[in-house]
C-alpha cells in the first residue's frame, strides 16, 4: 500500500476547474516530484491533499485513510507536513518560536526539545539565529526554516512547494542537497519544483502536470530522457 | 538548561511591569508639566486674577495642589481603559476586525458581578462579612463577571462573526454594531424583567470607599493632602495583575504563541496542525474575561451602572487602541493610560483654566480629537508598524 494516493481528484480554485481528475501515489522512503508549468496545477494538488481547498471529486488517501474531507490541521496531525510556497514564515515569531509551532502537535517537551536539535543539526545556521524573528531572515535561510519546520512535525510524508524559488544557485545546490538527504534518512517527500533538472535528479519518480491532468509519469531517470519533458521543462532542444 | 528558561520566563513576567510604570511615569509627568505652564500662563489673565480674588491662592498653587490627586485618578481609569482596549486589540490582531460589541461585553461583566453582590447584599451576607469575607466576595464578583463576559464574547464570535469570516470586511463590521446595539437592548431586558430596573447601584461594602492617607504637605498658604481610595488602589492592581498574566500567556506559553502565529498567518498556522477557529475562539475568551474584569472593576469605582455604561468606556478604549497602534498590545496598555491620564487631566483642569465656562463635562472632546488626529496623522499608531497588506 502506497503511503499517500490520489484517485481522480477534481478541484476548482475559485472557478477555475485546478485539477482535471489527478491520480497519483507516493511510496515510503520515496522522492517524489511533481513538475509543470507555471499554472498546470502543481500547489493547488498540494493544497489540495492538505486540506485548504476540498476536491470536488476523487479520493485522497494517507496510510488507507480518506483525508479529502478534513480541514488542514486535522490532516497535519495525520501525518502529513506541507511546506507551502513562498514558505509561510511568521515573521514575528523568533526562530525558535517557529520551530516549535512545527510541533505544536507534540506535547512533551523533551521530544519537542530532541527535534530542535535535529532541525539545528540538520541546519546549524539556523541555530545562530534561533533568538532572531523569522522576517528578518534572508530567503535562503527563511527556507531552510520553512523546511525545518515542516520536520519538525515529524510526518510521514513531507511536500515542499517550490523550495528553490528566489534562491541564488549555490543555495539551491545546498537546499537540494539538504533534501536528499533528509530522505536517506528515512523522509518520504512530494516535491513541486519549477526548476524541473534539479527536481528530476533528486526524485525517485516523478509526474508532469499539464492544465491539470497528469501527463507522463515515470521514473526521474526515464524523465530526463525523455524528448518532451527536454524540450518543455529542461530547456534541451 | 532548565533553569535558564525559567529566568527568562519570569523577566518575560516582569517586562510588562516596567512598561506600566514608564508609561505611567512618563505620561504623569508630560502632563503634570504641561498643566503647570498653563497655568502660570493663565496666572498672568484675568483667570488667574478672578481665581485668585476667590480663594486668595495663585492658579499655579492650585494647580500645583490637585496634581497628585488627578494623576492617582487619571492612572485608574487609564488601567480600566488599558483592559479594555485589550481586548479590542487581541481580536483585531487576529481577525483584522473591530468587535464593536466590546461595550456590552465590558457592559455584562459589569451587571453579573454587580448583581451578584447585590443578590449577596439581599441576603445579608455582605454587611456581615469581615473583611477578608468582603474581598472575596470581591473576587468572586470579578471572576463570575470575566467568565460571563468570555462566555459572552466567545458565543458572539460563533453565532455573528465565524459565518461572515469569508465576506468582505464590512460586513462583519456591521454585524457588530448591530450585536452591540441588541446586547445593549437584552442586558435592558433581562434587567428590567428580573429587578424591575436597569440602573444598578454597587453595594457598599468591606473597606473600598477608605481613603488612604498618603502625605501632607504644606505649600505657602495651601496644604496638599495627597490620597488615595482603597477602590482605586484595587482597580489599579487587578488590572497590572491581568495585564501581567496576558502578556505572559501570550508571550511565554504554547497556546499564546499560537495565538500569535494566527495572527500572523492563519493558512500557514493551520498546516502546523493549529485549530484556528479553536485559536479564533480563545482569542475572544481572554478578551472577553478582561473586558468583563474592566466593567466590574469600572462598577466598583463609579458605582452606578446602567445597559449603557460600556459605550463610553468601550469607546475610549477602542481610541486608546488605536492611539497606541491597534493589534500592538503594549501599544494597548500605553494608549489606555495615556488617554486615560489625559482626560483626567483636562477634565479636572479645564473648569478652572476657562473659568468656569467649559468643565469635566466636555473632557470627551480630549478623547476623540485624539482619535481624529491619530487616524490622520499616524494611523498606525504610537507603537504600531505600517502593516503590510495581507494578499
Amino acid at each position: 500500500m502506497s503511503l499517500l494516493s490520489l484517485d481522480a481528484v477534481h478541484s476548482f480554485y475559485g472557478h477555475i476547474h485546478a485539477l482535471k481528475g489527478i491520480s497519483l501515489e507516493v511510496n515510503e522512503h520515496e522522492i517524489v516530484t511533481l513538475i509543470g508549468s507555471n499554472g498546470a496545477g502543481k500547489s493547488t494538488t498540494l493544497r489540495t491533499i492538505s486540506g485548504m481547498i476540498h476536491p470536488q471529486q476523487g479520493r485522497i488517501l494517507l496510510e488507507g485513510r480518506d483525508i479529502s474531507r478534513m480541514e488542514p490541521h486535522t490532516v497535519a496531525l495525520a501525518g502529513l507536513g506541507h511546506v507551502p510556497e513562498g514558505r509561510g514564515i511568521f515573521p514575528k515569531l523568533t526562530v525558535r518560536e517557529n520551530l516549535e509551532m512545527g510541533a505544536f502537535t507534540v506535547a512533551d517537551p523533551d521530544e519537542i526539545e530532541r527535534r530542535l536539535e535535529y532541525g539545528f543539526e540538520v541546519f546549524p545556521r539556523l541555530k545562530e539565529r534561533m533568538g532572531q524573528y523569522g522576517g528578518t531572515l534572508s530567503g535562503g535561510e527563511q527556507q531552510m526554516l520553512a523546511i525545518a519546520r515542516g520536520l519538525m512535525m515529524n510526518p510521514r510524508l513531507l511536500m515542499l512547494d517550490e523550495p528553490s524559488m528566489g534562491l541564488a544557485p549555490v543555495l539551491v545546490e545546498l537546499i537540494f542537497d539538504i533534501i536528499e538527504g533528509l530522505n536517506k534518512k528515512g523522509t518520504t517527500i512530494l516535491l513541486v519544483e519549477q526548476n524541473a533538472l534539479m527536481a528530476l535528479s533528486v526524485a525517485h519518480r516523478g509526474y508532469v502536470l499539464q492544465n491539470g491532468q497528469i501527463v507522463l509519469h515515470d521514473t526521474a531517470n526515464n524523465l530526463k530522457q525523455n524528448e518532451t519533458v527536454q524540450k518543455a521543462y529542461l530547456g534541451i532542444e | 538548561m532548565k533553569r535558564f528558561l525559567k529566568s527568562m520566563n519570569v523577566r518575560e513576567m516582569l517586562r510588562p511591569l516596567g512598561q506600566m510604570f514608564l508609561f505611567s511615569l512618563g505620561s504623569t509627568i508630560v502632563l503634570s508639566a504641561l498643566m503647570l505652564v498653563l497655568a502660570l500662563i493663565l496666572d498672568k489673565t484675568i483667570v488667574g486674577q478672578t481665581l485668585f480674588q476667590r480663594l486668595n491662592v495663585s492658579l499655579y498653587t492650585y494647580t500645583l495642589i490637585n496634581l497628585p490627586q488627578v494623576a492617582i485618578d487619571g492612572l485608574t481609569i487609564g488601567f480600566v481603559y488599558a483592559a479594555i482596549a485589550l481586548g479590542y486589540t487581541m481580536v483585531y490582531g487576529v481577525l483584522e476586525f473591530i468587535n464593536f460589541a466590546h461595550s456590552e461585553i465590558f457592559a455584562t461583566g459589569a451587571f453579573v458581578g454587580v448583581e451578584i453582590l447585590i443578590a449577596l447584599e439581599k441576603f445579608g451576607i455582605l454587611s456581615g462579612a469581615s473583611l477578608a469575607m468582603a474581598y472575596g466576595y470581591l473576587i468572586l464578583a470579578i471572576i463570575a463577571g470575566m467568565l460571563a463576559a468570555g462566555a459572552l464574547a466567545v458565543t458572539v464570535e460563533r453565532v455573528a462573526y465565524r459565518p461572515l469570516r469569508h465576506a468582505s470586511r464590512l460586513v462583519p463590521l456591521i454585524s457588530a454594531i448591530g450585536v452591540s446595539f441588541l446586547l445593549q437592548d437584552m442586558i435592558r431586558l433581562i434587567e428590567s424583567l428580573t429587578t424591575g430596573q436597569y440602573n444598578r447601584i454597587m453595594p457598599t461594602f468591606g473597606n473600598f470607599d477608605h481613603r488612604l492617607l498618603l502625605g501632607k504637605m504644606t505649600l505657602g498658604a495651601a496644604h496638599i493632602t495627597l490620597g488615595v481610595s482603597i477602590k482605586s488602589i484595587i482597580v489599579i492592581v487587578s488590572a497590572v495583575l491581568m495585564l501581567v498574566g496576558l502578556n505572559y500567556l501570550v508571550n511565554a506559553t504554547k497556546i499564546g504563541k499560537a495565538i500569535r502565529a494566527v495572527a500572523q498567518d492563519p493558512q500557514t498556522a493551520s498546516l502546523m496542525g493549529i485549530n484556528v477557529n479553536r485559536i479564533i475562539s480563545l482569542t475572544f475568551l481572554v478578551g472577553g474575561m478582561l473586558g468583563g474584569a474592566a466593567g466590574v472593576l469600572y462598577a466598583l469605582k463609579f458605582t452606578r451602572i446602567d445597559p449603557f455604561v460600556g459605550f463610553f468606556p468601550g469607546l475610549k478604549a477602542f481610541t486608546a487602541a488605536v492611539l497606541g497602534g491597534i493589534g500592538n498590545m503594549t501599544g494597548a496598555l500605553l494608549g489606555g493610560i495615556v488617554l486615560g491620564m489625559l482626560e483626567t487631566y483636562a477634565g479636572s483642569f479645564m473648569g478652572v483654566f476657562t473659568m468656569g465656562a467649559a468643565g469635566t463635562e466636555y473632557k470627551d472632546i480630549f478623547a476623540f480629537s485624539i482619535l481624529i488626529l491619530v487616524l490622520i496623522f499616524r494611523p498606525q499608531g504610537l507603537m504600531g508598524e505600517h502593516v503590510a497588506q495581507k494578499a
